[in-house]
């Protein structure tokens, strides 16, 4: 299974949507992830705009109307999620990456991953076609709470709502997929001499996420098959009039909705790792410590859910056991981070764009961090919970992950998936103005919320505490720094097209880092590798004492 | 802190409130350090010339040290916020204090609507107050809510009240609060349900026992009850559409 085998030229179909091999199928993950994005930040711009300027012109968009406000943030959260943070971090990272990292010529099943990310277009489509069906797309929020999501008459989008669903199943099962092909590829194809713990970092995270994933996962597919009866044939397993339970729909979506938060935090967290490691020319401090960490955290994560319903109408003495266990979480993150942190001290740190976006990422996902105690804390989430605190809260967390963190990779290995290296004046100031921008989009949403601002509501003229203009100014202020931080997108797009022709070219190894995926021609050929690589040291050998050259990449024996 | 952004009107929204500043301040301490230490390293360790970077795997005992010390006061600080989260938490949610009153509190595709015990003191009974939109209730007496929905999920939300609930269709859930302060005070929904959420708001009056008998009195004819109690005029057309499909 080497590079000798001859291949001819294939059609275009064949190489672009036809194809098994690994790095074709994360192109095509990442570009649709891409596309996604944009129309998950289209329809932020729209509900942006309701909330900055309410009742007016939206430019692009039209008037929004109360059932439009409702299907636009439904559609921006479930897009986001699992349309966006998903196929990037995941798929497109994790195909393209994982075999490349452990030294391997493509996935363990090449066509169960071209199958995966077909379901996955297939999910896509399903979803945007929602939008055109009788009735608009469904507005009853990303977590389509029954009985609102089951029965037409309540949420007067019957039609949207059975495609959501739809859509939302279809992209489990593509993961599904996903994820056994990525944990059966790095168990069992791994380079010679590459042991449990010389597996890079990301490596490790995109196999927990996916092991995360597909344990938590299961309850909510039977959850979602038991709406789907409920939308479509009329049975009541959510219905109490006829014995069924509208908190039983809460707690599967949340048993797997929580840990998925973890599932696309921690391949996230690995880019972290990788870049960190790479621009400091530091050993990530702890290796081990940061995997138990890990494990810790992907443990934990499945028994929190409930705090995401503390005020929903269960036993309250529940809330106690799980605000412990909420709180629990934070020590394992913590830890993370301050190894992360710790990471620094003793290198030689440049800070290239990629190494802005990881640093970015720690001091942002910090505040998102620290603001979740105030709602794992059952006290206070009485309080704050459903209100825009909660709302900044988790995008603190999501955007780091999402965007931020998406970012450090994509700067970092664009010159392997293309060949060429991204403009670095550029890189800087889309750095600049996206991340300046997003604290100023967020932290006025931290005070309206603290001052009882619900969410998903699409105009506050109802209420009178909420319609002070102070907290007017503060929605407005938030707005106008969402369309700057959109505005700089397209600077990132621009430098992303134009350096595909016009970049300098990389050279196989241009960040001089350590792991695998460096020592193979940029981009990488079918196969991958010339000759397999044996693996003779851990991936993050920086600074190696007696050493002509810093880093001593992890195919070179000594 | 809470209290410059909002009122606080109930007698437990101060331990709300008092909870977030303590942990504001432990979460702030440690943003704080966690901030200025990572940028601290990113400016001392700057790459120059001639300086080669360390070679430190983090398996070093005195090295550790600087993780495994914030570790235990991670820990510490938690079990105190938990402490702190539980206690509010019991004395809101779990320990109810003996009701002076009850009201029902019923929310409905795109309304909220109360009932309560009209001048005979027994709720239930042909003069009680049924009002839609708003809810009368005296200073300083404890009133037990039963809370249930009609329809879909809603949530029963005073933010002035620091009360929040969820309400379930098929369920009725009991709660308690406490007004110690006179005004009206916003209703919220705060669970999304369905077109018509952003209208369902509604108003809480806390008046004196004065000024509440006297409501009371106004309200107490059976025949007459329902249309007074009604908000004056509905803010636009859309609430009388919802008020229509009943």
């Amino acid at each position: 299974m080497s590079t000798q085998v001859e291949h001819a030229e294939p059609s275009f179909f064949h190489k672009y949507m036809w194809s098994t091999d690994h790095k074709m199928i994360a192109k095509q993950y990442l570009f649709t992830g891409m596309v996604m994005a944009m129309i998950g930040g289209f329809l932020a711009y729209v509900f942006r705009m309701q909330q900055g300027f309410p009742n007016q012109y939206v430019p692009g968009f039209g008037l929004v109307t109360p059932g439009k406000y409702n299907a636009v943030v439904t559609m921006h959260g479930t897009i986001m999620i699992f349309w966006v943070a998903m196929p990037v971090l995941i798929a497109a990272f994790g195909n393209f990456l994982i075999p490349l990292m452990i030294g391997c010529d493509d996935m363990a099943f090449p066509r169960i991953n071209r199958l995966s990310y077909q379901i996955f277009l297939l999910s896509a489509i399903v979803l945007l076609l929602s939008f055109l069906v009788k009735g608009g797309a469904f507005g009853g929020a990303w977590t389509a709470y029954p009985p609102l999501s089951s029965t037409g008459a309540y949420n007067l989008t019957p039609a949207g709502a059975v495609l959501w669903l739809l859509a939302v199943a279809l992209e489990f099962v593509a993961f599904l997929l996903g994820g056994i092909n990525f944990t059966v590829t790095v168990m069992n194809s791994r380079a010679p001499g590459m042991k449990m713990y010389d597996i890079p970092i990301l490596v490790w995270m995109i196999v927990l996420a996916s092991v995360l994933f597909m344990v938590s996962v299961g309850p909510l597919i039977a959850g979602a098959v038991l709406l789907l009866f409920d939308q479509t044939m009329s049975t009541g397993f959510y219905d109490p009039t006829r014995g069924g339970d509208p908190l039983l729909w809460q707690h599967l979506f949340w048993f797997f909705g929580h840990p998925e938060v973890y599932v696309v935090l921690l391949p996230a967290m690995g880019i972290v790792a990788e870049v960190v490691a790479v621009f400091a020319r530091k050993k990530v401090f702890g290796y081990k410590t940061v995997l138990y960490t890990t494990w810790a955290v992907g443990f934990l994560s499945m028994v929190v859910w409930a705090h995401h319903q503390f005020v929903a109408g269960i036993d309250p003495r529940m809330a106690n056991i799980f605000s412990i266990t909420t709180l629990m979480i934070s020590i394992p993150i913590t830890e993370m981070v301050f190894l992360y942190i710790a990471t620094l001290y003793g290198g030689s740190i440049t800070l290239d764009t990629p190494m802005l976006w990881a640093l970015g990422f720690i001091a942002e996902f910090l505040i998102g961090g620290v603001t979740g105690i105030f709602l794992g804390s059952s006290g206070t989430d009485i309080y704050l919970h459903d209100t825009y605190f909660l709302v900044a809260h988790f995008h603190y967390t999501f955007v780091p992950i999402a965007i931020i963190s998406v970012f450090a990779g994509i700067t970092f290995w664009y010159p392997k998936m293309f060949g060429r290296m991204l403009n670095e004046t550029l890189g800087k100031i889309h750095f600049w103005g996206t991340v300046i921008p997003f604290n100023v989009i967020f932290i006025p949403l931290f005070i309206t919320g603290t001052a009882g601002d619900q969410r998903r509501i699409y105009s506050y003229a109802q209420f009178a505490e909420q319609s002070r203009p102070a907290l007017q100014h503060l929605r407005t202020t938030s707005t106008i720094a969402l369309l700057v931080m959109l505005a700089f997108q397209f600077v990132f797009l621009f430098n992303f097209f134009w350096s595909l022709r016009n970049g300098k070219t990389a050279g196989d190894n241009p960040w001089r880092s350590t792991t695998l995926e460096w020592t193979v021609p940029s981009p990488p050929p079918h196969g991958n590798f010339a000759v397999l690589p044996t693996v003779y040291r851990g991936p993050y050998e920086y600074g190696l004492p007696g050493r002509a050259d810093d880093f001593a990449p992890q195919n070179v024996p000594d | 802190m809470l209290e410059r952004y909002l009122t606080a009107a109930s007698t437990y929204a101060h331990s709300i409130d008092h909870l977030f500043i303590l942990i504001a301040a432990i979460v702030g301490f440690w943003l704080i350090a966690a901030e200025t230490i990572m940028f601290t390293l990113v400016f001392k360790f700057r790459a120059k010339n001639g300086r080669p970077t360390q070679y430190i795997t983090g398996e070093e005992k005195h090295l550790k040290r600087w993780i495994t010390i914030p570790h235990a006061m991670v820990l510490v600080c938690d079990v105190v916020i938990i402490i702190g989260a539980i206690s509010v938490w019991y004395n809101i949610k779990q320990n109810m204090p003996v009701a002076d009153e009850t009201v029902r509190v019923i929310g409905q595709q795109w309304a909220w609507s109360f009932q309560q015990a009209g001048p005979d003191g027994v709720m239930d009974t042909p003069d009680d107050i049924r009002s839609v939109g708003e809810l009368h209730v005296k200073i300083n007496t404890t009133y037990h809510f039963e809370l249930m929905s009609r329809d879909v999920v809603h949530s029963f939300a005073v933010p002035a009240f620091r009360l929040k609930q969820d309400a379930l269709p098929g369920r009725t859930i009991t709660g308690w609060f406490r007004p110690n302060r006179l005004g009206t005070y916003d209703i919220q929904c705060t669970q999304m349900c369905g077109l018509g959420h952003a209208l369902m708001a509604g108003r809480i009056v806390v008046e004196t026992p004065q000024d509440h008998a006297a409501w009371l009195m106004r309200n107490s004819n059976p025949a007459a009850a329902g249309l007074q109690a009604l908000p004056a005029s509905p803010p636009d057309g859309t609430l009388t559409l919802a008020e229509a499909r009943r």
